[in-house]
């Protein structure tokens, strides 16, 4: 080794050190960066990384309440709850759907109506949502799918509670029924500022009790808060707010009043209201043909929607309240109590009965052919002498008749707690110039009121309306809102909130003017249009029958070979027992022709049932089916 | 007879260097029981590793430099060869070609690179000792840029980066002039604007890797994909404040919101559950491991022993840097495991066999001296 060596590996010593220094100034340097990046995360912004992970970690999982059990009067169950397995799908998580049904259907049974169904629910829901393709799965067909169920992503099996209506078709207009939340349901709840109450539910209330008591029937929702994983999945349980269950409700309705009534309907279409008077409380509220409310609870076949929402027969609509009919003669009462109340001179006079009346160019009708030769204010109800209520309507004017009727909430809602309730129609000189765009047909001419004052005209009220004035005139004046539910129940503590029959108002009619009346529609059940029906009833009822046209016969005789659509409505209003009634109701069955043919009978029957516990024993032609000829008595007094 | 043991088998054992590891190995299996949610298979499984790991140093550190002076080039070639081989007939797995099956068990030919190369292009100046000139650097420039080639094709750019790093610091501690290094800095700086700023990219580096680079850059463009490693990290790092939430408490980490949390991500249950006095522990803990490496390289009685000592202690450093960083947020996310703390036997026998080399380096000054 020479010296030059030595001092050049000294001198490669030297520089090897500087390396050295050099790469731990390098280390230091880069780790004083990380410090200060772990400064900068862990001391300064700390609390803002803190808020992250909290966020990250708790989701907010909804419980549904579960929904009030709706019963009738007598504790009757009409709509529950039970739990059963879905099979459901998420689309968005679906790259092909249709294969994934494919698949599904390998496994466990899908129908096309199954099919069908859930493309309903998809066209009306929003994509990420989960949709059942099978509701009601056996434990089998569950077992089956857990085996499966790693093939198939986005596709799981529930638990959900199930509304199930154990009367089918019984009061389905009444009870209604749920039907998944929609878009439009959504929009809704969000501008009443519920929607947060509606997460995790997946129906509400669409028509009947189950939608207007959708507030008390649905509960609150309540919240567990959660740990997630990154993949959303819950770790474990921090906090949990219990759901409110609904409140259960127990309507006024005597379902087993309903279901008779229903079963006199049979097959025709029609409606009956009866309401208790003393208190406003729906005792039946029927409307014919009904349709099984169980149908729409997990999402309806487009096959059976289409078969209800065009059949002629229109069962979808609830009649009851949103079908208006001309009152025809049932209207008579009202206009005889308007009369008296008004003091007009007709009500003391005794006027001569051609079988017509004459105003103006136009001669109108009487149904009952020929006349009467005299009639009286009294006499006059009991027979339906329609020459008289043409004579009445034309001194009274129509004015007078519109304010008197309106009292009653005819051509107004009544009020019932029920949702979509239509007003009718009051005619009036006011209600015309409203409804019609041009002078001409905006003008009320006097020959119209002659026609409102027999029912007819622009008349059209619904049943409920009917009932609801009927129920006043037999509480003589005082007026309750009719209500299907009677008492709210607090499922938790018990607490019973009934719906108070507060007097909506009290008529200030002379109670002489309000018997006389009521003796004239007890004398139709004696000896009038209603006598063959109520024969041998051991109460005494009030009533007065209806015939609504639906065709003008423009002066022919009435023709019976005339198509059924085209027959007349047959109504009949009543309430028994007539001094003190219990009942108050109103029917009408659609082309049914004359009152006392078709709607009597039921009213009838529905009374006997509701006062006595039973059925009169009356032939069986006119318990049920619509007689083909009227009897000669019937003929003779007219509707 | 004892004492001939005694220096035969434990004097070679650097005490510092074994005081430091140990301590850095009981925190992580402490740490690993957190992030694997006391999964005891898996401390069996890495306590198993260290002791195989930890005799593999021990061998190695009995290992005299001349005949590791021997065994580079031989490792080199065959380390190569096997590149080559996995670049033909290797594995694909998760869309890379990184393993080769050789009879029951594959193995992964990168990480004996990682040892091949710096003790090659240490064997290499070592050779030219007395006369190192520019074309030496080229030439070493060569050996290295082949194997890191093929890794990067693989693809694999955190290790190919790591090796690439490793062959530099033999070439930087060899005496590669300042004004080549400032240059090369230079052009490092100016290829990553290109990389950020340029939109084809993707002719340089594959595209998920130039995802990476953009995302490091802001997270929130992808923050479900490519951005949700970097948003979680640092979100768990964050939240861990000063004290941190304690061992087992973290809750980033126990609910599974942090990816790779046993290995490439496993900083960031250390910064949630200890906190920034827990990383400046560890921070302090891996100083003294490369001060220790960097004594030893300076002690070193042979070039061979100061090149290869000093590259394997900044190539430990770059994988401390580079983990940690990418944790935090601030470097790019390549896969790089967090050395001797992070889940995984093949990085933790490298690692160790690297730290026998130092011993060993270390052992034969001390030879020397008596």
């Amino acid at each position: 080794m020479s010296q030059g060596e030595i001092k050049n590996q000294h001198r490669e010593r030297y520089a090897f050190q500087l390396r050295i220094i050099a790469a731990a100034l390098f280390v230091l340097s880069l780790f004083a960066l990380l410090f200060s990046r772990f400064f900068w995360l862990q001391a300064v912004q700390h609390e803002k990384y803190m808020t992250l992970a909290e966020q990250n970690r708790i989701s907010l999982v909804p419980i549904p309440p579960s929904r009030g059990i709706i019963r009738d009067r007598n504790g009757v169950v009409l709509a529950h709850n039970f739990s059963a397995y879905t099979l459901e799908i998420t689309p968005s998580k679906q790259t092909d759907l249709e294969e994934t049904i494919e698949q599904l259907s390998s496994i466990i049974e899908i129908t096309a109506k199954d099919k069908r169904r859930f493309k309903k629910l998809r066209d009306e829901t929003r994509d990420f949502e989960t949709l059942p393709i099978r509701t009601r799965l056996s434990d089998e067909e569950v077992a089956r799918f857990a085996a499966n169920s790693y093939r198939f992503p986005g596709v799981e099996i529930k638990a959900r509670l199930f509304r199930h209506y154990p009367l089918g078709e019984i009061a389905s207009h009444l009870i209604g029924y749920i039907g998944r939340i929609n878009t439009k349901d959504l929009e809704q709840l969000d501008e009443d500022g519920v929607a947060a109450n509606y997460r995790g539910t997946d129906h509400l209330g669409k028509i009947g009790i189950e939608q207007s008591y959708e507030q008390q029937l649905h509960g609150k929702t309540g919240f567990e808060e959660v740990e997630i994983d990154s993949g959303g999945r819950a770790v474990r349980t921090l906090r949990r707010t219990p759901p409110v269950p609904g409140s259960d409700l127990t309507l006024s309705i005597d379902i087993k009043l309903q279901k008779v009534v229903e079963d006199l309907f049979d097959k025709r279409r029609g409606s009956l209201v009866a309401i208790d008077p003393k208190t406003g409380g729906l005792l039946a509220m029927v409307s014919k043909p009904g349709f099984d409310p169980n149908l729409f609870v997990d999402g309806i076949d487009p096959l059976n929607w289409n078969e209800l929402n065009t059949s002629p027969d229109k069962p979808l609509l609830n009649r009851a309240t949103r079908g208006e009919y001309p009152p025809g003669s049932t209207f008579k009462p009202f206009m005889a109590l308007a009369a008296l109340e008004g003091d007009f001179p007709l009500t003391r006079q005794t006027i001569s009965d051609p079988g017509y009346f004459i105003y103006g160019n136009n001669k109108f009708r009487d149904s009952h052919a020929g006349g009467y030769g005299s009639m009286s204010f009294d006499r006059s109800i009991v027979v339906s002498s329609d020459t008289y209520f043409y004579q009445l309507a034309v001194q009274m004017g129509i004015d007078n008749i519109a304010k008197f009727m309106a009292t009653l909430d005819f051509g107004n809602q009544t009020g019932v707690d029920l949702n979509g309730e239509r007003p009718g129609i009051l005619p009036s000189p006011e209600w015309k110039k409203k409804r019609f765009k041009t002078p001409a047909t905006q003008k009320w001419y006097s020959g119209e009121t002659v026609s409102v004052g027999i029912g007819q005209g622009y008349n059209s009220y619904t049943p409920m309306q009917m009932a609801h004035a009927t129920a006043t005139l037999a509480n003589r004046g005082v007026m309750f809102r009719p209500h299907a539910v009677g008492k709210i129940i607090d499922p938790i503590t018990g607490t019973i909130k009934v719906v108070e029959p507060q007097p909506v108002k009290t008529m200030t009619w002379q109670s002489k003017n309000v018997e006389r009346v009521i003796r004239g529609m007890e004398g139709v059940i004696r000896e009038g249009t209603g006598a063959r029906s109520f024969a041998g009833a051991n109460y005494l009822a009030a009533g007065k029958t209806g015939t609504a046209q639906v065709y003008s016969l423009k002066g022919s005789k009435y023709n019976k070979n005339i198509s059924e659509r085209l027959r007349d409505h047959s109504w009949f209003i009543v309430f028994a027992p007539a001094e003190n009634p219990t009942i108050a109701l109103a029917v009408i069955v659609e082309n049914g022709g004359f009152g006392a043919q078709a709607a009597a009978p039921i009213a009838r029957q529905a009374l006997d049932y509701y006062i006595n516990g039973k059925l009169p024993a009356l032939p069986k032609a006119t318990a049920s089916s619509v007689p083909q000829a009227a009897s000669a008595a019937e003929e003779a007094v007219g509707d | 007879m004892i004492k001939h043991l005694w220096d035969r088998l434990i004097r070679p054992i650097d005490p510092w260097l074994l005081l430091f590891t140990t301590l850095v190995l009981i925190l992580s299996t402490i740490l690993l029981f957190s992030a694997s949610n006391r999964d005891l298979d898996m401390i069996i499984n890495k306590i198993t590793f260290m002791c195989i790991a930890l005799t593999v140093m021990w061998l190695v550190a009995n290992t005299s430099q001349q005949t590791l002076i021997r065994l580079a080039v031989p490792a080199y070639v065959v380390g190569l060869l096997l590149l080559i081989a996995v670049a033909l007939f290797g594995d694909i797995s998760h869309g890379a070609r990184r393993w080769l099956h050789i009879g029951v068990t594959k193995i992964q030919p990168s990480e004996l690179m990682k040892l091949a190369l710096p003790m090659m292009l240490a064997w290499y100046f070592h050779h030219f000792e007395t006369s190192i000139r520019w074309k030496h650097y080229l030439f070493a420039a060569i050996l290295m840029i082949v194997p890191v080639g093929l890794i990067m094709k693989q693809p694999d750019l955190g290790t190919s980066l790591l090796i690439a790093s490793s062959g530099f610091y033999v070439l930087f501690f060899a005496g590669l002039s300042w004004k080549f290094i400032g240059l090369l800095g230079a052009l490092g700086g100016g290829l990553a604007y290109v990389v950020t700023h340029w939109n084809s990219c993707i002719n340089i580096l594959h595209e998920y890797q130039c995802r990476r680079v953009a995302t490091m850059l802001d997270p929130m463009q992808d923050p479900l994909g490519a951005g949700y490693h970097i948003i979680q990290g640092t979100i768990a790092i964050g939240s861990g404040g000063i004290f941190g939430k304690g061992w087992l408490n973290g809750t980033q980490t126990h609910l599974d919101f942090i990816p790779e949390r046993t290995t490439d991500f496993i900083f960031a249950v250390f910064g949630e559950e200890f906190g920034l006095l827990g990383n400046a522990i560890l921070l302090i803990l891996y100083l003294l491991l490369i001060g220790r490496g960097l004594i030893i390289a300076n002690n070193a009685s042979t070039l061979f022993g100061r090149l290869l000592a000093g590259a394997i202690t900044l190539t430990f450093f770059t994988y401390a840097f580079v983990n940690m960083g990418m944790v935090s947020g601030i470097l790019p996310v390549v896969g790089i495991p967090l050395p001797l703390v992070s889940y995984g036997g093949t990085s933790m026998v490298s690692l160790l066999t690297g730290f026998g080399l130092l011993m060993s380096v270390q052992g034969d000054r001390k030879l020397m001296k008596s």
